[in-house]
């Protein structure tokens, strides 16, 4: 098995250190184009092109855009004959592995021997790279008004007799101020008086064909799920203690 | 009470109870005969062998005996028949109880929230249904009553909201404790918009409920004639202390009311509102809550009065469960024993004497089914 390229270790190992110490990343300066012309620079940090024709407040068409790159990845290669044909598949198994850092001295003294040289690109640690974890206070705010809006979308429910689907002008709330009893937190558990293990959309559904007289929700229902979210909700932070009586 | 199936346990269980009943109801000269009838020896160490059960030594039981009784039944919720049902069961069911009473109550109390959204049909629909209570009926307004209409209706039905009477040597006040501040003009909602927001407990929009500035110095007024030894029992739909704020179990001006209320020697507040078994003591001033007929409340998440021995949590499969209506006897001393008629369970009484000894005497049983 072909090992991944030792001074991609290297380079991590130092990218990851220069952004712990906050400091600023290495920036690639493009050159100007005398012509006022576009130059788009490659993610290697060195490698640009500059675009005949097209001004440098102009937008690329996809034909231009698919030339471009085509053209600086031919120059990328010019530059790094080692990685031959075979590049692709190295990439994908250094994907595949990513080396703990640890180990990335003793590697990187291997790699002097073992001829590998001239790939120059900066790569990442993968697990401070990877798109899941990245995210910005932005993000999570977005993610709460979501979530806030399905809760409070079940309270609407919880709250509305007529949204239930209920023939008898009851709604949850009349019993469940907060959702109080209903206790999620004990399901699933076996029902005594249903003679069966229930979920609590099981719960909610007999409330709805009972009390509420009306008819029982789909499982994929948006109302069940909506219901389902508001509830579990108002029970933040107590212990999950399924089939507790 | 009027239970068409009732299993064994509940009949002796209603035997005991109808025994203990009689049996502290009994003079000591009354007693002694009946004891020595049932049993002549044991009846000669004051001791009788009732029914099989344990013994009892009545004999030093006579400061309970109760000098009058009277009934309740509270928040009916009353929708219109057509709409629904389940609640005019329950409140048929109700009057059947209070009708069984024998002896009879010497009025029965109602505790507020006739109507669930104050309409004129339901509230015609209460009235209806209890004429046909065999004993006066007193009338308390609720929340659900009010908020319609501002209590229009209400009234043409059944008189002024506040209003005090006295019954053997006892003062009674019924108080409306439901007054809310104008939440509703600012947010341009309608009357119906008003009602249904009242209605609701979980919700913040609504003001809390108040007996207000004028209500309390209706009450000042009532209050300044009457001697300060005489036994108090006011009736107030909102529980008159601070509960939970959250859900309106709750009286703005509780700390007002209670400094009015305070001067006298025995004071006992009856209230509706909060569906549950509840049970507090200020200084003087014993607090019970009333059962509804229609549904039973949580027991809030906070602020529960210690003295409250909760209730079993209902069963959600039986309409009946965690509802009911009860009685209260007055005792000589101006104490009241509360009597939580539970449908389809035992009763629970909690006792004057629980409240006066602070909860070391006469501690009511236990619940097996706390809340969760």
């Amino acid at each position: 098995m072909k090992l991944p390229n030792p001074s991609f270790v290297v380079l991590a190992a130092s990218f990851v250190a220069l952004a712990a110490r906050g400091e600023p990343l290495p920036k690639h300066e493009l050159p100007r184009s005398k012509n006022g012309n576009l130059v788009v620079g490659m993610c290697d940090g060195k490698t640009s092109v500059e675009v005949a024709g097209v001004r440098a407040d102009q937008a690329l068409s996809p034909e231009q855009g698919k030339t471009v790159a085509n053209q600086l990845m031919r120059e990328w290669l010019d530059r790094n004959p080692s990685v031959g044909t075979d590049w692709k598949k190295e990439e994908l198994l250094a994907q595949a592995k990513a080396p703990p850092a640890a180990d990335s001295r003793a590697t990187s003294q291997e790699s002097a021997s073992s001829g590998a040289k001239g790939i120059t690109t900066p790569r990442p640690d993968v697990q401070a790279a990877q798109t899941y974890g990245a995210f910005a206070s932005r993000d999570e705010a977005i993610w709460k008004a979501s979530t806030d809006a399905f809760v409070n979308e079940g309270n609407r429910i919880f709250h509305d007799a007529k949204a239930l689907g209920g023939t008898v002008a009851i709604s949850c709330d009349m019993c469940h101020p907060n959702a109080a009893n209903t206790h999620p937190e004990t399901y699933p558990k076996y029902q005594v008086q249903l003679g069966r293990v229930a979920l609590l959309r099981d719960m909610i559904n007999w409330c709805i064909e009972n009390p509420v007289r009306g008819k029982p929700l789909d499982d994929g229902d948006p109302k069940l799920k909506a219901m389902e979210a508001y509830i579990t909700a108002q029970r933040k932070g107590v212990p999950l203690e399924h089939g507790k009586h | 009470m009027a239970n068409k199936f009732r299993s064994v346990e509940t009949r002796y269980h209603e035997q005991r109870d109808s025994l203990f009943d009689g049996l502290s109801r009994l003079s000591r000269r009354g007693f002694m005969k009946m004891a020595g009838i049932s049993a002549g020896i044991a009846a000669s160490k004051g001791l009788i062998t009732p029914h099989g059960f344990q013994l009892v030594d009545v004999a030093f039981a006579e400061p309970a005996r109760p000098k009058f009784t009277f009934a309740y039944i509270s928040d009916t919720h009353l929708y219109e028949r057509k709409l629904n049902d389940r609640f005019v069961r329950a409140i048929l069911k109700a009057v059947d109880d209070v009708n069984g009473l024998d002896p009879q109550p010497d009025f029965v109390l109602f505790g507020g929230d006739l109507a669930q959204l104050g309409k004129p049909a339901e509230l015609k629909l209460g009235a209806e249904i209890l004429k046909s209570v065999k004993a006066p009926v007193r009338m308390m307004v609720g929340e659900h009553d009010w908020f319609l209409d501002m209590g229009e209706r209400w009234k043409e039905l059944f008189g002024a909201p506040s209003y005090s009477f006295d019954h053997k040597g006892v003062h009674f006040v019924t108080l409306m404790s439901v007054q809310e501040k104008d939440f509703w003009t600012a947010r341009g909602m309608t009357p119906e918009e008003r009602m249904q927001t009242v209605a609701g407990l979980d919700n913040a929009t609504q003001s809390r409920f108040e007996v207000g500035p004028e209500g309390r110095q209706w009450l000042k007024n009532d209050l300044a004639k009457i001697d300060k030894k005489t036994p108090l029992i006011v009736f107030s739909h909102s529980p008159l202390y601070k509960y939970y704020r959250d859900w309106n179990f709750w009286t703005e001006d509780a700390d007002e009311v209670q400094a009015i209320l305070a001067p006298f020697d025995r004071v006992t507040v009856i209230h509706g509102h909060t569906h549950q078994l509840l049970t507090h003591r200020i200084g003087n001033i014993h607090f019970h809550g009333m059962l509804s007929t229609a549904w039973p409340w949580p027991y809030a998440p906070e602020g529960l009065p210690k003295l409250t021995v909760q209730m079993n949590r209902a069963d959600p499969f039986d309409q009946f469960d965690g509802c009911g209506d009860g009685r209260v006897d007055v005792t000589a001393d101006g104490l009241a024993n509360k009597l939580y008629n539970l449908w389809d369970r035992h009763p629970v009484t909690v006792k004057g004497s629980y409240l006066a000894s602070n909860g070391s005497a006469d501690r009511p049983p236990a619940a097996k089914l706390p809340t969760y």
